[in-house]
């Protein structure tokens, strides 16, 4: 487990190592790329800001109408029997369907509960393992007019729930209920 | 999609408080969490813009196509229907070695151009291929080295070590790119039987 956690520390650090040496090994000017790469930060954010406040907002007219709180303790019973965290029951929905949406429910429960709060770090770690289920089949099998897509979804949803079910026992097995 | 579910979540919401009395919360909910957008917007535009410089060396070096001829073993395995050299090949490793270094943007692109190529390799047109399935599977359950905007995000909101999910993340990843994998090749097995 401690290695886990060295890993975690190891990991941008290394990134930059091993980049920067290969730049250098290929006689790349590595400050002036960076710079030229990073120019296209702004880029980036200006196209996914409109985006974050429309979705942003829409969390918190949610979040302050007090809906979130009937939902969750409407399925809490059937959370706790099968031990499932029922604050994240929204977000596992809406990560089917929206990177931006499903963004926003994790941003509303990193100020609720706290980054480092189980259910903080059980979030982070899911954002990172699961997908956009339905906008991605959707983009891709758009793009050369497929129809049938056959068994896709029901490998891409196992694959999802396996993910959902890893961070959770991941979570646990690393940091405790903390 | 969106259309619905941003105006359906807004139109709840103003539904929901007017029977729970929150009425008041309602507009500082709107003005609160817009200025919290740009906040947040400006904080990932640091961190963003230094991993899109680091991305861009990995680029002009070189580094990121040698990764994915490195990945030609492992994409014989998952695509026996691809043939080697294939431009296929090419693109669908560019896809995964993007999308393990959070580079979304450089995923998509590279991402379509695999499925365009697939298409070539599809006997019919309008079904999807094995190959296909297996690709968009893999793709939704990306493995994924660093999730930045995670991280920024985690800062933002005053982790002591924003830095502590990316080993979990990793496990976590990596148990849902498998189920992804195992569960292609035996639902392709079962389809052609």
């Amino acid at each position: 487990m401690r290695f886990l956690f060295i890993l975690s520390d190891l990991m941008v650090p290394l990134i930059f190592v091993g980049i920067i040496t290969y730049g250098y090994m290929r006689r790349v000017e590595v400050y002036d790329t960076f710079v030229e790469g990073a120019k296209e930060g702004w880029g980036t954010i200006l196209h996914i800001m409109p985006t974050l406040i429309g979705l942003m907002v829409a969390v918190g007219v949610i979040r302050a109408s007090g809906a979130l709180d009937l939902f969750s303790q409407f399925i809490l019973p059937l959370c706790d029997r099968i031990g499932y965290p029922a604050q994240i029951v929204p977000l596992t929905f809406m990560r089917l369907i929206s990177a931006s949406a499903s963004t926003g429910l994790v941003l509303d429960l990193f100020k609720q509960y706290g980054p480092d709060s189980f259910v903080g770090r059980l979030v982070s770690v899911m954002m990172g393992c699961t997908e956009t289920v339905f906008y991605t089949m959707a983009v891709y099998f758009m793009a050369v007019n497929i129809k049938k897509t056959r068994y896709t979804l029901v490998g891409a949803l196992l694959a999802n729930f396996a993910g959902i079910i890893a961070s959770i026992y991941v979570t646990l097995w690393i940091f405790g209920r903390g | 999609m969106l259309n619905y579910l941003w105006g359906g979540m807004i139109l709840l919401g103003i539904l929901v408080a007017a029977f729970t009395g929150k009425m008041p919360d309602i507009t500082q909910a709107v003005i609160n969490s817009s200025k919290e957008a740009v906040q947040l917007c400006l904080m990932l535009l640091g961190v963003m813009s230094m991993w899109m410089g680091l991305m861009r060396i990995a680029e002009k070096s070189g580094l990121i196509a040698a990764l994915s001829r490195r990945m030609r073993p492992i994409l014989r395995y998952l695509f026996p229907d691809v043939p080697d050299h294939h431009s296929a090949q090419k693109y669908i490793s560019m896809n995964i070695i993007a999308n393990m270094l959070g580079l979304g943007w450089a995923a998509t692109p590279a991402g379509l151009k695999a499925m365009e190529n697939l298409q070539e390799l599809n006997p019919k047109k309008d079904t999807a291929s094995r190959a296909m399935c297996m690709f968009l599977i893999l793709n939704i359950s990306s493995v994924q080295l660093v999730s930045v905007n995670i991280m920024a995000y985690r800062a933002q909101y005053g982790s002591a070590n924003p830095s502590e999910i990316i080993a979990p993340s990793l496990l976590a990843t990596a148990v849902s790119t498998l189920v992804g994998i195992m569960a292609a090749k035996m639902l392709e097995r079962r389809s052609r039987a």
